[in-house]
């Protein structure tokens, strides 16, 4: 299991459209993908999970990845709300 | 776990602020409720201070019935700097001696016209729900026959799908993918949809659909308690299934344990309809009457026979 704490820097937040994408990266995975912001952990693969989150600019989030893939997925994951 | 301000009981309850306003910023750390009898009497060894203090006539009469002076000891020892507040019930006048000291230290006095006994309970349920230990799960919760189905699996397994199936039969969703749960007590958990996404269902291909708006303010539900775990997995052909029912699955959530059953998924399969009878089988058990077993204990019984009768 790994897990990497990333500061969101799209600049829109996650809102609809970058949800969707970000869960579509995370469902190209087989590992364990979670999303953790203010104690509250949802899955990375599930679209209104991430987006019950709400995730704004500038806000601290956990990635947390648990599978074979986990080292890239979470690297992959952690650049696309970092940049873009 | 979220943080309670004495500024939220003002929001949510009848309670009108009397004194001590600097104070309605302070945090309530626990839901038990403090009556402040014997420290009237000027016993202040054990006073829980960082519990909210209640008033009722009984406090309120023996403090009337001391000097000035005990007054204004009682008074400046009731209000320490880390009392969230004091409540005064039955709508009784304030002292002045009191409402001094509760400037002086900023200790919020909140008037509420009821009686004593309601405003505890009241306050009680209000703390305690907000005390509650919570947690989230990936998952579909829907109300299927008045029975609180929590339908849980992989992504992608079909979960939502279901729920969907579901409404459409009459059902009630709760939440769709994410659910918040909060423990109740000690053995029962009240599930509800992070209010964002209430009432909302994503189906793969469609998109986000809103389920009350299409199938009306019946196929929906704020809040329900979760009685029922239906694990989806995709059909492992080496994993054993069920065949009996006779054993009871569990599952762990916060403290407390609930059935769960696994439902082996393939295409062709209809899940609605499965975990309807599901739902309707939990109740029947709860009733007293298990399908399962009943025939295995007729089983027994004829084979009992079969071999009495051969020798």
């Amino acid at each position: 299991m790994v897990e990497k704490s990333v500061n969101v820097e799209l600049e829109t937040g996650l809102q609809a459209r970058p949800a969707a994408q970000f869960v579509q990266e995370a469902n190209r995975y087989s590992a364990n993908l979670f999303l953790e912001k203010d104690g509250k952990k949802v899955n990375a693969k599930s679209i209104m999970g991430l987006m019950s989150l709400a995730i704004t600019n500038g806000e601290n989030i956990t990635l947390i990845a648990d599978g074979i893939d986990e080292e890239e997925a979470i690297h992959h994951l952690s650049s696309f709300v970092s940049n873009i | 776990m979220s943080i309670v301000r004495t500024k939220d009981l003002l929001k949510n309850f009848t309670l009108t602020l009397v004194a001590g306003e600097d104070g309605i910023h302070r945090e309530i750390i626990t839901s038990d409720i403090s009556r402040p009898g014997i420290e009237m009497t000027g016993y202040f060894k054990y006073y829980p201070q960082e519990r909210l203090q209640l008033i009722g006539r009984t406090e309120m009469a023996y403090f009337l019935d001391l000097t000035d002076e005990e007054k204004r000891d009682r008074a400046s020892r009731l209000c320490t700097d880390i009392t969230p507040g004091i409540v005064v019930s039955r709508g009784m006048e304030i002292p002045e001696i009191l409402i001094n000291a509760a400037n002086e230290s900023g200790v919020p006095i909140l008037h509420s016209p009821r009686k004593t006994t309601r405003v505890i309970s009241r306050l009680t349920n209000y703390l305690e729900a907000k005390f509650a230990p919570s947690t989230a799960i990936h998952g579909v919760l829907v109300d299927i026959y008045g029975v609180g189905v929590l339908i849980t699996g992989q992504s992608g397994v079909g979960k939502s799908e279901t729920a969907l199936e579901l409404v459409k039969r009459g059902h009630r969703l709760v939440a769709d993918d994410s659910v918040e749960i909060r423990q109740e007590d000690y053995d029962s958990l009240i599930g509800n949809p992070p209010p964002l996404i209430e009432h909302l269902l994503e189906i793969r291909g469609l998109g986000i659909i809103n389920v009350m708006t299409l199938f009306g303010a019946g196929s929906v539900r704020s809040h329900k308690k979760i009685s029922f775990i239906i694990n989806l997995e995709i059909w492992d052909q080496k994993k054993q299934y069920d065949r009996l029912g006779l054993d009871e699955d569990k599952m762990k959530i916060m403290d407390v344990e609930l059935p769960k059953a696994t439902i082996p998924v393939r295409p062709g399969r209809n899940l609605a309809v499965i975990i309807e009878v599901a739902a309707m089988n939990f109740r029947l058990k709860r009733m007293g009457v298990n399908a399962a077993e009943e025939f295995s204990e007729r089983l027994t019984m004829m084979i009992e026979q079969e071999s009495e009768g051969a020798e």
